[in-house]
């Protein structure tokens, strides 16, 4: 009885865990749009003054990859849930 | 199916007395070692019997990377700071060398937290010494006096740590998925057609497609985020002077 109440902890466990990282893929949203605004404007950029295009384009992936760093967290939350399993110890 | 994700493999270990590991060296220690091996030698070759007037490509293109590197250094950081110059380069031929040798079939050591960690402390003290150096000691405590910048102080080189680990080791699980993913599916093709799954075969969609992937995971991941945590480092030395 003891053994199949801690089947029944885990299932609930490992369910909360695949949940909780599809919520934590959300956070790629935010990356999402901020990146796209940041590519569109440097896309303007170079359409008007041509002759900057290198360091308009450096700029932007430097912007580019301090704004995935959000998304980056989530990702990594999600994996740690898909493969760590970081609360089945918890169940004693 | 079951898909694993390990970290970094002990290689060797000191085990005690009572069994316990006293000290133990991880494959991102002996894998960062044959990194500055491959940079150590590459430097080496490059820079064999100077001239004056280079009459070697070799020597073209030492001047080329040292010259790059300065240019870097003096437009992000201006023409009195060229003592950090060599760091710098040091730093971006790590990490790219270190990202791109998963390549050659080794671990990344990128997506082993404590080397970004080690990376951004190292960053972290230049970005406090610059600070105090430009502010001395008591200027530099006294921004504590708003406790909110402590959180800032502190998120700086987590942020540096996370961003790199985040971005190389993302890119080795989602490669790891998609190759599990392959496997059932060829398997899945190989059991339509009647062959046996116990027979050996090989997993004939795990043949280039992970290719694609690897292009943006792999190479152009690793080499923009190098980029990104030296041009980092050198806008917060910067950063801290003023």
């Amino acid at each position: 009885m003891e053994n199949e109440a801690l089947l029944n902890a885990q299932a609930i466990v490992l369910a909360g865990q695949a949940i909780g990282a599809g919520l934590a893929m959300i956070a790629g949203i935010g990356p999402g749009i901020g990146e796209g605004y940041a590519v569109g404007k440097t896309i303007e950029t170079i359409g008007r003054q041509p002759e900057i295009k290198s360091s308009v384009t450096s700029t932007m992936f430097i912007g580019c990859a301090v704004a995935e760093t959000t998304g980056i967290y989530g990702l990594f939350v999600g994996i740690m849930l898909l493969f760590a399993n970081p609360f089945l110890k918890h169940l004693g | 199916m079951n898909i694993e994700v390990q970290g970094p493999k002990r290689m060797f270990s000191l085990i005690g007395e009572d069994g316990d590991i006293i000290f133990s060296i991880s494959e991102s220690i002996v894998t960062g070692w044959i990194v500055i091996l491959i940079i150590f030698v590459v430097c080496l070759v490059l820079t064999r019997n100077l001239q004056k007037v280079p009459t070697t490509k070799r020597q073209c293109a030492a001047e080329y990377i040292v010259k790059t590197v300065n240019n870097m250094v003096s437009a992000n950081m201006g023409s009195d700071s060229m003592a950090y110059a060599p760091y710098i380069a040091a730093l971006f031929a790590y990490i790219l060398l270190g990202s791109l040798i998963s390549m050659l079939g080794f671990r990344s050591i990128t997506a082993d937290i404590n080397v970004t960690g080690t990376l951004a402390v190292m960053t972290f003290v230049l970005i406090t010494r610059s600070k105090i150096k430009a502010h001395g000691v008591g200027g530099y405590f006294k921004q504590f006096i708003n406790p909110l910048n402590i959180i800032s102080e502190v998120a700086t080189p987590l942020s540096m740590a996370l961003r790199l680990f985040g971005n190389i080791a993302g890119g080795m699980c989602i490669t790891m998925i998609l190759y599990a993913a392959l496997g059932s599916a060829s398997s899945a093709i190989y059991n339509l057609i009647g062959i046996q799954a116990e027979t050996y075969y090989f997993n004939i969609f795990q043949i280039g497609i992970p290719a694609v992937l690897s292009v943006y995971f792999d190479l152009f991941s690793g080499a923009i985020q190098s980029y990104v945590f030296i041009m980092l480092t050198m806008i917060y030395i910067q950063m801290g002077r003023e």
